[in-house]
């Protein structure tokens, strides 16, 4: 029997149209827009003006706090500005434009493609050199990934998971990077693992990677401490505590972190990354990103400079189809709609999705039929029909204790409910005001 | 690009459910049942069912329109179920008039004076047929005579109805005359309503649903397995003035009340764990209700219990939540 979590979830279409394309090298861009906010946490401080000349893989903007992350430059050129403009959420963001000129690299990086397997420095070590290096978790969240690496006082990992779920339909970024740098990601779990000072790591793949899966048995038998789980297919198990709960079939409890049961949760992506910024001293510059939709032409996996504007990326799947009529960064089920193609490729930009005009529309809301689907389906045990109208009603006192904050917005209840209804809409809503309300209470 | 791009909240997918889709498969339950009581009872079982159903949508329409003034939502089947619902409920030769008054009933207390689809407490078409048996016991109580009968008599009282009227004369249960056999009920050529007659089709209706996940197990299957531990336990003490359960299983309209008007989902609880409670009251109010009430069958007056009592059941039967307490 595969393994799964154990409360709700849904199985959408997956649509891997990409899946068996091999990554490609995305043609460098004229210029890029690299915006200093690109990570949970605070904002970095550019430490570069206009008019300067930058090289690859270094630091343009520092990291100000220790919840906080460097940004380097990806591209080597002159420093055109730094200034606002919209990123992927629509809000402007404080970024830095760079003019392509060349392709001059800082000197120390190994650009060769030779695997390094010998670690030759120990864990905090590492840990330093993952934060200097601006790595975030790339499976979407963004969450700088030394921060998790240190845990709180007083709790102890004790097993590393690593996510190669990627359950969000459309996706193949953390897929082919399975198949292609295979072993780069065994190393840069190995580096994990000493970091955190556990002997353990679990990946956990989906049973519709079947490749991956045979790959990395295979592959992991020469790496100590390290095997693979294989799970059955249900959204949302890429979330860090359903991921948990399908392998460990520990519960994260309420309000609390992974580590609470031991675990840390890191995805593939950043296990690559992790990867290349120890064994070849290089910062994390560029990313897989799948570009996708079911009227484009070529879908495509690009390795994709940071900062490249989307439209270069849409341009090389073979550009807009006639009817679409919306984009998403990110998946079908979590990312973000976007306004222009103007926003750039930032380091939780796992894919580009490009829905028709059918697809693009919500069917017409009508009443609650008390179905209980979106109960059943929810993964965190929560009630949707009735945190929605606890939302609309802005009942908030309620709403916090029938566990609001609970939910991970995973979107599987609008996904299912029969009458369409927006119940993750009045969810966020209610989301936010009750988060509102906690931190006013504690202080 | 030329066209404007859609702009809203994640999901950007939807599965291919809809509300429409889950009402229409109720109805194709339903077919099979209603087949076979047109095939017994003839032009007559078309009659109550074509004025059943037209006259509750065109309640759902009228009153839409015109009183609430709101956008008519006829088209979403929810109205045609409690249409045929209410056809299975009554007597194949009632007169038309009192139908259409059973559908007022329905759609307008039943339904539509909560707010319409979703919004309402008591399952519509109970409320149609409970107003119906108060108002006209005579002619919601005495049947047709269906085709397949050999007796010769224009219309006979239900078999909980003897029973009951044996047993207060104080008759054994084993000398009343006139009951149909178990087996004759359970295929559906004994007396009965429009849809309740046969256990059988009714089954099979319910298997499908719950094979698309329209309905769950659980509401059925407590109120029948009530049912037959409750009224096995009173047999089995005293077989004479108890009915034997196989009997009440299939009689009174228990089945199609199990099946499909107990799993109504507006009305009935949405946690599995509350809908098991819920079941188990129906079953046991219906019990009660026949045996010492003053109603020979009581699935209706329990499963309209038992729908006042499911906001109840929602406020404090919890999911199981992730992360424990
Ligand atoms: S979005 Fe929130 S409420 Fe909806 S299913 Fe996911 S966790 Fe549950
Ligand atoms: S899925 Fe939609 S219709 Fe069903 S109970 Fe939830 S909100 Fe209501």
């Amino acid at each position: 029997m595969l393994k799964t979590f154990k409360i709700g979830g849904v199985h959408p279409p997956e649509n891997k149209l990409s899946k068996d394309k091999k990554i490609e090298v995305l043609p460098l861009p004229k210029t890029v827009f690299i915006p200093v906010a690109q990570h949970i946490g605070a904002p970095a401080t550019p430490v570069v003006k206009r008019g300067d000349e930058v090289k690859v893989g270094q630091v343009i903007a520092q990291s100000s706090s220790f919840v906080s992350t460097n940004i380097h430059s990806s591209v080597s050129g002159k420093v055109k500005k730094v200034d606002f403009a919209a990123d992927s959420s629509g809000y402007p963001k404080q970024g830095i434009f760079i003019d392509v000129e060349g392709d001059e690299w800082v000197e120390q990086i190994d650009r060769s493609n030779d695997l390094v397997k010998e670690i030759s420095i120990d864990g905090p070590e590492i840990i330093k050199k993952i934060q200097e290096a601006g790595i975030v978790g790339l499976g979407g969240a963004t969450f700088p990934t030394h921060v998790k690496l240190v845990p709180p006082k007083g709790m102890k990992a004790e097993v590393l998971l690593i996510n190669g779920v990627e359950c969000e339909p459309y996706l193949t970024s953390d897929h082919r990077l399975m198949l292609e740098k295979t072993e780069e990601i065994l190393v840069g779990i190995q580096l994990l693992m000493k970091a955190m000072n556990v002997d353990k790591a679990v990946i956990g793949i989906e049973n519709n990677k079947p490749d991956a899966i045979k790959l990395l048995i295979q592959k992991c038998k020469s790496y100590n401490g390290i095997r693979v789980q294989a799970l059955k297919v249900q959204y949302p198990q890429g979330g860090e505590k359903q991921l948990i709960n399908a392998v460990t079939g520990k519960e994260v409890p309420s309000g609390g972190l992974p580590i609470a049961v031991g675990a840390v949760v890191s995805n593939v992506g950043t296990a690559f990354a992790v990867y290349e910024a120890i064994q070849k001293n290089k910062p994390l510059i560029e990313r897989v990103v799948t570009i996708t939709g079911k009227g484009v032409e070529k879908p495509s996996n690009f390795m994709v400079r940071i900062g490249t504007a989307t439209s270069e990326l849409v341009e090389a799947a073979g550009g807009v189809p006639e009817n679409t009529g919306k984009i998403i960064s990110g998946g079908p089920m979590m990312g973000r709609a976007i306004r222009t193609l103007d926003v750039p490729v930032t380091k939780g930009t796992s894919g580009i999705l490009l829905m028709k005009n059918e697809e693009a529309n919500r069917g017409e809301c009508i009443s609650c039929i008390r179905c209980s689907r979106c109960t059943a389906v929810c993964p965190m045990g929560l009630e949707p029909y009735l945190l929605m109208t606890l939302g609309e009603k802005q009942i908030f006192d309620r709403a916090e204790n029938e566990r609001i904050m609970d939910c991970i917005e995973c979107g599987s209840c609008s996904y299912t409910c029969p009458s369409n209804r927006p119940l993750l809409d009045y969810i966020r809503f209610g989301k936010g005001k009750v988060g509102a309300i906690m931190r006013s209470r504690k202080k | 690009m030329s066209n404007l791009l859609t702009v809203s909240p994640s999901p950007h997918v939807h599965s291919s459910d809809s509300t429409q889709k889950i009402m229409y498969r109720v109805v194709y339950a339903m077919i099979p049942a209603m087949a076979w009581g047109i095939f017994m009872f003839g032009f007559d079982a078309i009659r109550v069912g074509l004025i059943a159903i037209i006259s509750c949508l065109a309640f759902e329409y009228l009153i839409q329109k015109y009183l609430m003034k709101v956008k008519p939502t006829v088209t979403d089947g929810s109205a045609l179920i409690t249409g045929i619902l209410l056809a299975f409920n009554v007597p194949s030769n009632i007169p038309w008039w009192i139908i259409v008054i059973g559908a007022m009933a329905a759609m307008g207390i039943g339904k539509l004076s909560f707010g319409g689809l979703g919004a309402n407490i008591f399952n519509p078409a109970l409320v149609g047929r409970v107003f119906l048996l108060i108002s006209f016991p005579v002619q919601m109580t005495s049947w047709p005579v269906n085709r397949l009968a050999e007796v010769d008599t224009v219309t006979s009282a239900t078999p909980l109805g003897l029973i009951k009227e044996g047993i207060s004369n104080g008759i054994p249960v084993s000398q009343i005359q006139g009951l149909p056999q178990i087996s004759d009920m359970f295929l559906g050529i004994g007396g009965g309503s429009l849809g309740e007659i046969s256990a059988l089709l009714l089954i099979l209706g319910g298997l499908y649903m719950i094979w698309k996940k329209v309905i769950t197990w659980q509401i059925p299957v407590s109120i029948l397995l009530t049912v037959l531990v409750v009224s096995g336990a009173f047999w089995m003490v005293n077989p004479e003035i108890y009915v034997n359960p196989v009997i009440h299983l299939f009689t009174g309209g228990l089945m199609l009340g199990a099946i499909f008007m107990a799993t109504d989902m507006v009305t009935s609880p949405m946690s599995p764990k509350g809908q098991i409670i819920y079941g188990i009251g129906i079953g046991l109010i219906t019990i009660s209700i026949r045996m010492f009430g003053a109603y020979p069958e009581g699935i209706s007056f329990a499963i309209l219990i038992m729908n006042a009592a499911t906001p109840l059941l929602n406020m404090y039967i919890k999911p199981k939540r992730f992360g424990g307490k």
